[in-house]
């Protein structure tokens, strides 16, 4: 066995915010956690509207105009985001939550030492990664639910109609921030179910429990919740008593952004 | 070059490491020693930045670890707890860790086949046997050609070939003129490959000298002397700073004296001598001597009734 130094001349080494990037994206695709939950998501987002659309087109004849009113094609077209955020969801917790649990965490701390690089990198090498899947994903939804919606006039619109391309990306933009928002409670939390359980419940199971609430407390603070925000983003025309658009996605942008602050002091200060 | 300064740390009310200050030198392989939970450990992790001393500091290369701008190339770490995503391969982990720096691929490929990991490279850590990982560990230790190595019980769960290899490359590495760090709790392992020795019992120092001192030390200079008249002869010896206690069968144990000395006051007083033996205490035993009170889990015999 010869000795350890390298054979080869290295560069200078030096840690740099993107090379922890380019680290982060390896981390990414190396493990197939992350590609089943992406292939899941982007199963969700495309198939569901297929799915929708086909059987809307099928019984068409069968409904009353009223009923026939009721159905929009954008909410056909993005009906996958609603199911497809808890796949990128899990994926966000799991990104850093994953590496807490097998003690990974020490390796890239110990890389990493300043520790604060690897949280960008994450959040940044996930959100990118998700919205590049994502976007088309949102695309290929819009126009093959179009194609299946064809025989319909009223199911039928165009990108260049008031909205209808915000809406659209919009879609994409939402699983995004939705996977760094993830990312963020899990890094705070640093455990996988802990993290689910977090992101599950601040989204999905707070909501409903404001109907308990005297009905101008829930009105009063049902807009500001962060899933009700962040929607607005692929709802063509808010509410009423609804946050707009961007107001909206804005609140979600922000409450993401508070959490990634929370975990950024959490992992300068903690143990690891 | 590894100083510590009067680092303490502690976790909620329970102290892990207690006011340990120590240099360790470049040139020579330094073996850190203690019994389990003596706070080896938490030493590492200290140096390494994981964990946030208490109080005190310690450098690495003059700086504090967090402060370099190529962590990887001042200081390679083995941790005793394992460090790598089950589900990643050997190959990706590697690779993922040495772009941090922008170490080229072929370092990781080098790596791999010094460390003997080619064949399952591919494979995912989470089905390496013990071993295995230990070598993935050694290998990412080494990946920016660190001049320090902190390695924690490296030849857990290696087999004797591959002792006798982390044996070699831990000589090979001091022989570069590297600083090398090796935490073990087995006294044997350490007096085969260390040159100098931290020894540290409940977090406190207990002893910071070479293993040739601490050798020395420990054989002590006990003797053991058989006579048909043992009872005379201990009269004859007995003196302050001499130390005898009787055996059984005219057995005695004379500490504080040579073997020489002993013969040549048994022949001055015409006592019989059956046996004359200068005892060497092993250094497992000096070992235990020296941390039997600073063990914090101790095995109690016997049965216990509930």
């Amino acid at each position: 066995m010869s000795a350890v130094a390298t054979q080869t001349p290295q560069p200078p080494l030096r840690v740099t915010q993107a090379r922890v990037a380019l680290s982060e994206w390896t981390k990414l695709w190396s493990l197939r956690s992350t590609r089943w939950s992406l292939f899941v998501t982007l199963l969700l987002t495309i198939g569901l509207p297929l799915l929708v659309a086909t059987i809307l087109s099928s019984h068409w004849g069968q409904m009353s105009p009223g009923e026939q009113a009721s159905h929009h094609p954008l909410e056909v077209a993005l009906v996958g985001v609603a199911i497809g955020e808890l796949a990128i969801g899990v994926l966000g917790v799991l990104v850093i939550s994953g590496e807490y649990s097998t003690g990974m965490i020490r390796a890239t701390m110990t890389a990493v030492p300043k520790r604060l690089p690897v949280l960008w990198a994450k959040a940044g090498v996930f959100g990118a990664v998700t919205f590049a899947l994502t976007l088309p994903a949102v695309l290929i939804a819009f126009f093959a639910s179009q194609a299946i919606l064809a025989r319909h006039d009223i199911l039928q619109i165009s990108l260049s109609s008031p909205g209808a391309t915000r809406v659209v990306i919009g879609g994409a933009l939402y699983l995004t921030v939705t996977g760094v928002f993830a990312l963020a409670l899990g890094a705070i939390v640093r455990n996988t179910a802990g993290g689910i359980a977090s992101f599950v419940g601040i989204l999905f199971v707070i909501p409903p429990l404001m109907n308990v609430l005297p009905a101008s407390w829930n009105n009063a603070i049902s807009p500001y919740l962060p899933i009700n925000a962040g929607t607005e983003i692929f709802t063509l025309n808010p509410g009423s008593g609804n946050l707009s658009t961007w107001a909206g996605f804005g609140l979600y942008c922000g409450y993401t952004a508070a959490l990634l602050a929370v975990a950024a002091v959490l992992i300068a200060r903690r143990d690891t | 070059m590894i100083e510590a300064r009067n680092l303490s740390k502690s976790y909620g009310d329970k102290t892990a490491v207690s006011d340990l200050s120590f240099t360790i030198r470049p040139g020579i392989v330094t073996g850190f020693l203690g019994p389990n939970g003596s706070g080896k450990s938490t030493t590492m992790r200290l140096i390494l930045g994981l964990d946030r001393p208490s109080s005190g500091s310690v450098t690495v290369n003059g700086k504090p670890y967090r402060e370099h701008t190529a962590p990887l190339a001042e200081v390679g770490a083995l941790l005793e707890a394992r460090s790598v995503h089950t589900g990643r391969s050997a190959y990706n982990h590697l690779l993922a860790l040495a772009q941090t720096h922008g170490i080229p691929r072929r370092r990781v490929e080098e790596l791999i086949d010094m460390v003997g990991l080619r064949e399952v490279a591919k494979k995912r850590a989470g089905q390496f046997s013990l071993g295995m990982g230990q070598r993935l560990g050694i290998a990412s230790a080494l990946l920016g050609d660190p001049r320090t190595l902190l390695l924690d019980e490296p030849v857990n769960g290696l087999d004797p070939e591959g002792i006798h290899w982390i044996r070699n490359l831990l000589k090979s590495l001091a022989a570069d003129g590297r600083t090398v760090f090796v935490s073990s709790h087995l006294m044997s392992e350490m007096a085969l490959t260390a040159d100098h020795l931290i020894i540290i019992g409940r977090g406190r120092l207990i002893a910071d000298l070479s293993v040739d001192d601490f050798v020395r030390q420990a054989s002590g200079n006990l003797v053991r002397v058989r006579s048909p008249q043992a009872t005379q002869l201990r009269d004859v010896l007995i003196a302050p700073l001499v130390t005898v206690t009787a055996l059984e069968d005219g057995m005695l144990e004379v500490g504080g004296m040579t073997a020489s000395q002993i013969g040549e006051a048994a022949a001055a007083n015409s006592i019989v001598l059956h046996e004359l033996t200068p005892l060497q205490a092993s250094l497992e035993d000096a070992f235990m001597d020296l941390t039997r009170d600073e063990v914090e889990y101790h095995a109690t015999t016997g049965t216990t009734t509930t």
